[in-house]
């Protein structure tokens, strides 16, 4: 029965980093806005014609 | 590509969608309305972002009346200017949210984040949808701000910077931290009911007491930052209630969060047993989760908008007959200011040009234009209609007429006469009541054994605990709030459903909030007018964009109009037309040559001249909003009703006999009267509504208990207040208070249900037999119960006062 321990810490750490996500999602604003990024998902992320090289193309995407 | 499809679709512009049958530029196989969209339109295409057209069709904005000066956007090389605009400036990049009200559709959004294939100084866009902004980042060495919003400009997506956005005040209020807390507790809750699970199954015996003991241990861990982290604004608030001497909703909460840590230490710790952590852990994800439920908020309106909101960044300045366009604070008394078509009067000012035509429509609500000779004193916040006119300011911006209001000391305090909440005013009772019963049973053990006398004593206080008792109220309103939202009624936050409840006296705005603009009622007096003079007056007015134009128009009805030989709008005069060699003019007084003063009292007056005959006139009243009067006798029965108007007393009599005789009427009030009316009733002790729609009731509303803003359009207009109200739910403004009523009436009903929870518990307690079991069920249980209480009896209240439609979609 002594695996339970290493199961509790296991569990532990998993829940603590999915707390650590939310509060980096948090700073991040993810919750400040919820409407736009569902219109912007929808959006063709590849330039139909590639004449032009767009080095900070995926810097606005952030 | 879009199909090519009946010639419907091909006469319209390819930019804007507008139809352009007559004239229109084509380029390629696309046609344009006008140059400007055209313009816009090449821009994209050298940029390769005409994927801008296949999101939506026609997604753009007519460039037609785009005609403006180049240089309106100097005033943002003013060092100062760009300095207080922008959000954010280091060495290399400045960043600056805008926002631009034009946003409205998938194609927005796109190009407005692909700016930097355009301009590649423009690192990053983000638009934000639902508030109309768009957050710009920029290379500041590379592209100055002038450049960028000039950009934006030429997409014909215009930032609209006004005076308001100098001041900087709370940008975003978003509240992160509550969600952090809420996400805190929630984490802390789960893995705590995990631990607790021994103490509920006998199988877990099987694991031994070592587990048991461990996951103690983990339970007083974990609880450790809901009582330091997620508790702490409860801690904050109460202090500040004891402070004054008050007890509200958390002074209780802070007692049982208190008495269920320091007893659960003892329990765990001293007693070895189990403790109540998951419990407290519960509770605070309930009432962080109720916390969260009543900040509905909604993000599109602005409720703290003063004058600053619609008044210009920037004058255009004369001196010495050069142009020179200045940050409006930089103004002072004595510079001549050019004021433009369509521009606002940026303060109190004398007109030197020869006359102007001023709308007053963001002041009173009234929006025929009202003409000013040379010489005379034009108040701030009119809008000049027609050519540019040349103005010596007189006062400075914020010194006004209109602008003194905000002086005023009722802007000053912050807070409103404040109306204790129910529930603040129930704790307190309720706390002294919890305390003497948890001693009196703590002294009845004492001499028995003296642990159960701490466990009754503290097990009262922990179940005792208002959790349900101060959930009902964040939901309640939090509901009404939303059902309202649904109605098109816009609360500022939920505590004014409380004071929506205590009303008693209810104070209207004539102009634009009892009458309507729209709904003008118009007579004509003079030589009967044959069908043909019909058709001729119709075509005239049909070239108009007066006011008073549109609605002669609308009078006028479905007739056809005749072609006119030759039709030309004078400014603030009226309009000329030739027709079979007749001239008509239809206009103001002086320039059809009327004289005389024997014309009906009251509202507007169009004047008839044909070949120099005057052969009638147009009398145009304001006519009632839809439903006024249905409202106003609604009213009558529970309210006291008065009417603040800034016109003078002649329609005293009409309107009384329409709407109700009970209404007190008040004149030719100046924005401060209508204020002090309100402080006058206030101090009589009413409890006032005032619903208004003008910047000139600002003060009005700011000083009442609950001041309604009254719009068209929601996201467009409306003076600060508590609440925007849609102006096609304005008949509805006596079923909204009757709900407001109803929701106090719900709140009190959820008050009795968790006092029954608390009689149970507290029965329990003072026996000694509260159990760890026991209270991880009781307070769960009751919380749900009264929400799902207060959810269902708002709702059913919501469909009965038919706010909301059970089968809409």
């Amino acid at each position: 029965m002594e695996v339970i321990f290493i199961l509790i810490a296991v569990s532990l750490i998993l829940a603590v980093t999915f707390l650590f996500l939310f509060f980096r999602a948090m700073k991040d604003g993810q919750f400040d806005d919820s409407y736009t990024p569902s219109i912007r998902i929808l959006f063709e992320n590849q330039p139909k014609k590639s004449k032009k090289d767009q080095p900070k193309k995926t810097k606005s995407y952030e | 590509m879009h199909p090519v499809l009946p010639s419907e679709i091909q006469s319209k512009c390819y930019h804007c969608g507008e139809s352009c049958e007559q004239e229109f530029i084509s380029v390629e196989d696309k046609k344009f309305c006008c140059q400007g969209c055209k313009l816009v339109y090449e821009v994209l295409t050298q940029n390769d972002l005409c994927e801008y057209y296949e999101l939506d069709a026609n997604p753009g904005k007519s460039q037609k009346d785009n005609s403006r000066l180049k240089n309106r956007f100097d005033y943002l090389d003013d060092l100062d200017v760009g300095q207080k605009l922008l959000d954010f400036k280091n060495d290399l990049e400045s960043h600056i949210t805008f926002y631009i009200p034009l946003i409205h559709c998938a194609s927005c959004i796109w190009l407005l984040e692909n700016l930097f294939q355009i301009n590649k100084s423009i690192f990053s866009s983000r638009v934000d949808f639902i508030k109309k902004k768009v957050q710009v980042k920029f290379l500041h060495d590379q592209i100055s701000l002038k450049e960028v919003v000039s950009l934006l400009s030429s997409l014909g997506y215009e930032p609209k910077i006004n005076l308001s956005d100098l001041d900087h005040k709370s940008k975003n209020p978003v509240d992160r931290k509550t969600l952090t807390k809420l996400g805190v507790a929630g984490f802390c809750f789960g893995n705590m009911m995990l631990f607790s699970m021994p103490e509920y199954f006998s199988e877990a015996e099987l694991l031994g007491e070592g587990f048991k003991r461990l996951f103690d241990y983990l339970n007083v861990v974990l609880s450790l930052p809901i009582v330091f982290y997620s508790a702490s604004d409860y801690y904050t608030s109460a202090w500040n209630a004891i402070r004054q001497r008050k007890i509200n909703m958390d002074v209780p909460i802070v007692l049982g969060i208190i008495a269920f840590f320091l007893y659960s230490l003892w329990e765990i710790f001293v007693q070895g047993n189990a403790g109540y952590m998951d419990s407290l852990g519960g509770l605070l994800f309930f009432l962080l989760l109720g916390k969260v439920y009543q900040q509905k908020t909604f993000a599109t309106l602005e409720f703290d908008r003063d004058y600053k909101s619609y008044f210009p960044i920037a004058v255009t300045r004369l001196i010495q007959d050069r142009e020179e366009v200045i940050p409006l604070f930089k103004l002072q008394v004595g510079d001549v200011v050019l004021v433009r078509d369509e521009e606002l009067i940026p303060a109190d000012a004398l007109l030197l040009s020869d006359q102007a035509d001023i709308d007053y429509s963001f002041v009173t609500g009234e929006e025929v234009p009202i003409p000013k000779r040379k010489g005379e004193l034009i108040y701030a916040g009119g809008r000049q209609k027609g050519e540019p006119i040349l103005l010596t300011i007189q006062k400075s911006p914020s010194q006004g007429y209109l602008t003194d209001l905000w002086n005023n000391e009722s802007f000053e305090k912050s807070n409103k006469r404040l109306l204790e909440p129910l529930a603040n005013r129930i704790s307190g009772v309720f706390t002294w009541t919890v305390l003497s019963i948890a001693l009196v049973a703590f002294v009845f053990w004492m001499g028995k054994d003296l642990s159960i006398a701490v466990k009754a004593f503290t097990t009262v206080l922990i179940v005792a605990c208002p959790c349900a008792l101060s959930m009902s109220t964040p939901f309640t309103l939090g509901n009404t709030l939303r059902i309202f939202g649904k109605g098109k009624f816009y609360l500022k936050n939920a505590a004014v459903v409380e004071r929506l409840a205590l009303l008693d006296t209810v104070v209207f705005d004539k102009t634009g909030t009892l009458t309507d603009p729209a709904n003008a009622s118009i007579e004509y007096f003079g030589e009967p007018l044959s069908a043909e003079t019909k058709s001729i007056i119709k075509a005239m007015v049909a070239r108009s964009t007066h006011p008073l134009s549109n609605r002669i128009n609308l009078f006028l009805g479905k007739i056809h109009p005749v072609h006119l030989e030759k039709v030309q709008e004078l400014k603030g005069a009226g309009v000329l037309a030739v027709y079979k060699n007749q001239e008509f003019r239809l206009g103001s007084k002086s320039f059809t040559g009327v004289k005389g003063d024997h014309f009906s009292e009251g509202g507007n007056h169009v004047f008839l001249n044909v070949e120099g005959v005057n052969l009638g006139y147009f009398h145009i009243q304001s006519g009632l909003r839809n439903g006024a009067s249905k409202v106003v006798k609604g009213l009558a029965e529970n309210y006291e009703l008065h009417v603040l108007s800034g016109d003078h007393a002649h329609e005293r009599e009409s309107l009384a006999l329409q709407l109700s005789s009970e209404l007190k009427f008040n004149f030719e009030q100046s924005p401060t009267d209508k204020l002090n009316y309100l402080k006058a009733l206030n101090i009589k002790g009413k409890n006032t509504l005032m619903i208004g729609d003008g910047l000139n009731d600002a003060g009005a509303l700011q000083e009442s208990q609950v001041g309604i803003a009254i719009t068209d359009r929601v996201s467009h207009f409306s003076p600060a207040s508590d609440a925007i109200l849609d102006a096609e739910s304005f008949v509805r403004i006596p079923n909204f208070l009757a709900f407001a009523r109803n929701s106090r009436l719900i709140i009190k009903a959820s008050f009795g249900l968790s006092f029954l929870y608390n009689i149970l518990g507290i029965s329990l307690a003072v026996q000694g037999l509260l159990s760890p079991v026991l209270c991880a069920i009781l307070m769960p249980l009751s919380s749900i119960s009264v929400v799902v209480f207060t959810t269902l009896a708002t709702n059913f209240m919501g469909v009965r006062k038919s706010l909301i439609h059970l089968n809409k979609h």
